[in-house]
């Protein structure tokens, strides 16, 4: 199964479209947390919004990720192991405040975990091909930060008032 | 060593994955979590939860709600240390700890890569500890940078 997650906070049918057009010709089963939205997408199973323990379910049983750019979707596949897609919002499409997620994307392009579609176009053409990127199979990352930054919190926290 | 009040707080998603990654930082302390959505009750590793009202910038009406239930947790769990990863709960958690004179720590989302968040550049006024995760955005007078959560 697809797992597929744009947030909460609002809709990102675009990313959604691009996945459902996809869906109907692949015939893929693909799961999607929508958010808001008012748009049907025929091929696909879809709810606006899972409660954090279905959604927990929903990630661990899926083979890959699609996602908007936003960096809680990320860290959780990284976290899970997950190969992931993403695809950043614009703001010109008045798809989010500002332009964060394209700067997120830019800066997550190094990752090998990760790949970019940066538009519709590039979105299916990586789904085209998801039975290889499910193939390389990353580690999961731990789910802390890195020690050296964990020693420097703990060190505020601990010193004396 | 002390065992102090620590409280949590952020808005569910991403800032609240990166909460939960800091969370080895302050193990062993009484810890007190803040969000906006009841659900994330179930997902602490440690210490107590409580939620409070949800709303973005611009709900005038939402913000004030928020922002006097949370001036209520901080009168009740009376922390020692606030620590957040943003936004708007987190935003009025380290201003009311730092009316009661709490040790404030405000970590601006790793989201925010070219430029703080609007809650992140107002959080200056009231972050004892003011801190970026992308070293291209520290200052000398703040925001610092001393890591990231990946």
């Amino acid at each position: 199964m697809i797992f597929v997650t744009v947030g909460t906070q609002r809709g990102f049918d675009r990313l959604i479209a691009a996945v459902d057009t996809w869906a109907a010709k692949s015939g893929a089963e693909v799961y999607a947390q929508t958010g808001p939205t008012s748009s049907r997408f025929p091929h696909l199973q879809c709810a606006e919004f899972l409660d954090p323990v279905d959604f927990d379910r929903r990630f661990s049983e899926a083979s890959l990720v699609v996602a908007h750019a936003g960096m809680g979707s990320v860290l959780t596949a990284l976290e899970h192991g997950k190969p992931l897609i993403v695809m950043p919002r614009k703001v010109e499409l008045g798809e989010h405040r500002n332009d964060h997620q394209m700067a997120t994307a830019k800066k997550l392009q190094g990752n090998s975990a990760v790949h970019i579609a940066w538009n519709e176009a590039e979105l299916s053409e990586l789904l085209s091909r998801h039975e290889s990127i499910i193939g390389q199979s990353h580690p999961a990352i731990s789910s802390h930060a890195p020690l050296a930054f964990l020693e420097k919190l703990r060190e505020i926290i601990d010193a004396p008032d | 060593m002390k065992r102090k009040k620590v409280m949590a707080v952020s808005s569910p998603g991403g800032h609240w994955v990166q909460l939960l990654r800091t969370s080895p930082a302050f193990w062993g302390h009484d810890v007190h979590w803040i969000s906006t959505d009841r659900g994330l009750a179930s997902k602490v590793p440690c210490g107590t939860f409580a939620a409070v009202r949800d709303a973005t910038m611009g709900e005038k009406l939402g913000l004030l709600v928020m922002a006097f239930q949370i001036a209520l947790q901080v009168i009740r769990f009376k922390p020692d240390v606030v620590i957040t990863t943003g936004s708007a709960p987190g935003y009025f958690a380290i201003m009311c700890g730092r009316f009661f004179r709490s040790r404030t720590i405000w970590i601006d989302s790793i989201a925010n890569a070219e430029e703080l968040s609007l809650s992140g550049q107002n959080a200056r006024a009231w972050a004892d500890y003011w801190l970026t995760q992308w070293p291209e955005l520290a200052r000398e007078n703040g925001p610092h940078y001393l890591g990231a959560i990946l």
